[in-house]
């Protein structure tokens, strides 16, 4: 059942599908208060090699999108598809790499050993492991610390090392929930800087979830505005800064930057208040049912 | 160097001052030796019968370790299985708490009559139960400190259930079974000792413990207790080295 082709083709079945569809979702979860609606008609869709970030106070529900995208939870209703396969099969496949919030490495393993650890798990050969885990360490600067353990690298590091993981497989969808939430500003803007080069370099498709105005502007294609109870959609800004790769440091003092960054916020600031204004009206989105 | 002179050398120097204030006050105070041998006494009991003391720590030692090893291999399992299943979890919970209140030696005497008195069975049967709750309590804390940001990974990464118990769980898990390890290692060699206090064959410390005290010979038994703490030392210092080198790989 797992196992899984390592590394992935550039063109296989799908291949002209959208890296994530979403139709009509909804989740509610059960709690000892009765149900609780987290998500409500979401549609969305991510174009093959396109960075969109998730925005929106917390509690809008946008990690639980991510996670249901990545087949960690599961829809109430609605769809999910995956480079036009379900969610759980895209899982499956390793369609995806996956970032968190938490860097996650196994504390008792070198930084190679946890760079390799999904093809550890996946049946690849030592030999092609070590190849792999070395050329990622340079990808994300850290070839001097392969030998070294998580705990001795700064809070920045191990995020760069989760990121290398989660390139190992070479998937064409990265998927990371507010990867960069824990780390200073000096830093989350030099990961940032880097994250923008990597996905371009790769090729991969990002979802981004994160709750930094700036962040979302400076790194997306698309930014998806959020907002809770029950969460949804409410605006979607197409920043037009140029391709994700050729951003740089320069691109934080540019005019163009600024206008996105005020469209992401106007957007945060509309979505909630139409908490109170439209309450009544989003009923009309929820009709997957 | 260093470590010796700041770590080793003081306990080493106090344990020298308190025997040193402890012979003087016996031999000034003319204490008599059925209320307190003097040191040196017991020294001379512990040299005169080394061989003895080696034979009888051999037999304690002997159902000490077998109780311990298969103790401990029961607690892991049961430990195991009961964090992967929720029925017997719930099941086993209120046994083993029930089993960890039982003075386990003051069931010596009834594992002796369904033994028989002549085997050592009883002995090892006591050490092991004694053994398994720390264990298996120990193992089952560890199994469940599994991170949720690790089980998400295992998920994403679409793992098996062994393997996400090879890479994750277990590791996560084993400074905890080391600390039942060692809690384990000296409780094994006090049962063994205690559970020969109440009949079976002889030829332990216990049971030597015993027989010198009833013979008024106190130097004796105290170099018998003597040679029980080097006993249950040893006992502590095997799991701690055990633990280091399963460790070490593991920086702090």
């Amino acid at each position: 059942m797992s196992t899984i082709e390592t590394t992935a083709p550039p063109e296989r079945a799908g291949a002209g599908a959208p890296a994530v569809a979403v139709t009509g979702l909804d989740k509610t979860f059960t709690t000892s208060d009765g149900p609780t609606q987290a998500l409500k008609g979401i549609d969305l869709e991510v174009a093959a090699g396109e960075f969109v970030s998730l925005i929106g106070p917390s509690g809008c529900g946008k990690s639980t999108l991510l996670r249901i995208i990545a087949d960690l939870e599961r829809p109430t209703t609605g769809e999910v598809r995956v480079f036009g396969t379900s969610a759980p099969q895209a899982r499956l496949d390793q369609a995806y790499g996956i970032a968190f919030q938490q860097a996650g490495l196994l504390g008792w393993r070198t930084v190679a050993a946890n760079v390799e650890l999904p093809l550890e798990l996946h049946g690849v050969g030592r030999a092609a492991r070590r190849a792999r885990s070395t050329e990622l360490l340079e990808l994300v600067g850290l070839s001097d610390f392969a030998a070294r353990f998580p705990d001795q690298l700064s809070g920045g590091m191990q995020q760069r090392v989760a990121i290398a993981r989660a390139l190992a497989e070479r998937p064409r969808l990265l998927l990371m929930d507010e990867p960069f939430g824990a780390l200073d500003e000096m830093t989350r803007e030099r990961m940032q800087t880097e994250l923008a080069r990597i996905s371009a370099e790769t090729g991969a498709a990002v979802v981004f979830v994160t709750h930094s105005i700036s962040e979302a502007a400076f790194l997306s294609d698309r930014v998806v505005v959020m907002s809770p109870r029950p969460g949804r959609i409410t605006t979607t800004v197409t920043t037009g800064l140029g391709p994700v790769g050729e951003r740089t440091d320069a691109l934080r003092e540019d005019p163009r930057f600024f206008e996105a960054v005020t469209a992401v916020r106007e957007g945060l600031h509309a979505g909630s208040a139409g908490v109170a204004g439209t309450g009544g009206g989003s009923g009309g989105t929820g009709a997957a049912t | 160097m260093n470590v010796i002179a700041r770590r080793i050398l003081p306990p080493v120097l106090l344990g020298i001052v308190v025997l040193a204030a402890w012979q003087i006050l016996v031999t000034a105070l003319a204490i008599p030796q059925i209320v307190l041998p003097s040191p040196a006494a017991i020294l001379a009991e512990t040299l005169a019968y080394i061989p003895v003391l080696f034979s009888a720590a051999l037999v304690t030692g002997w159902n000490a370790l077998v109780g311990l090893v298969v103790g401990s291999l029961l607690g892991i399992g049961f430990a195991l299985v009961a964090a992967s299943i929720r029925v017997f979890d719930e099941l086993t919970t209120p046994l083993v708490a029930a089993l960890a209140v039982i003075p386990i030696v003051a069931l010596a005497p009834v594992l002796y009559t369904m033994y028989g008195a002549d085997v050592q069975s009883a002995r090892q049967a006591v050490a092991g139960i004694s053994v398994f709750v720390p264990v298996f309590l120990n193992t089952l804390r560890g199994l469940r400190q599994t991170r949720p940001v690790h089980r998400d990974l295992m998920r994403a990464y679409a793992a098996t259930r062994w393997q996400a118990m090879r890479t994750v769980t277990l590791p996560t898990a084993r400074p905890f079974i080391f600390t039942g390890l060692r809690i384990a290692s000296s409780l094994s060699v006090i049962a063994a000792l205690v559970a020969e206090y109440f009949g079976g064959p002889r030829g332990g410390l216990g049971t030597f413990i015993t027989a010198s005290v009833a013979g008024s010979d106190y130097a004796r038994a105290w170099s018998y207790v003597l040679a029980s703490i080097v006993l249950g030392l040893l006992f502590y210092l095997a799991a701690l080295a055990v633990e280091t080198l399963a460790v070490r790989h593991r920086p702090a």
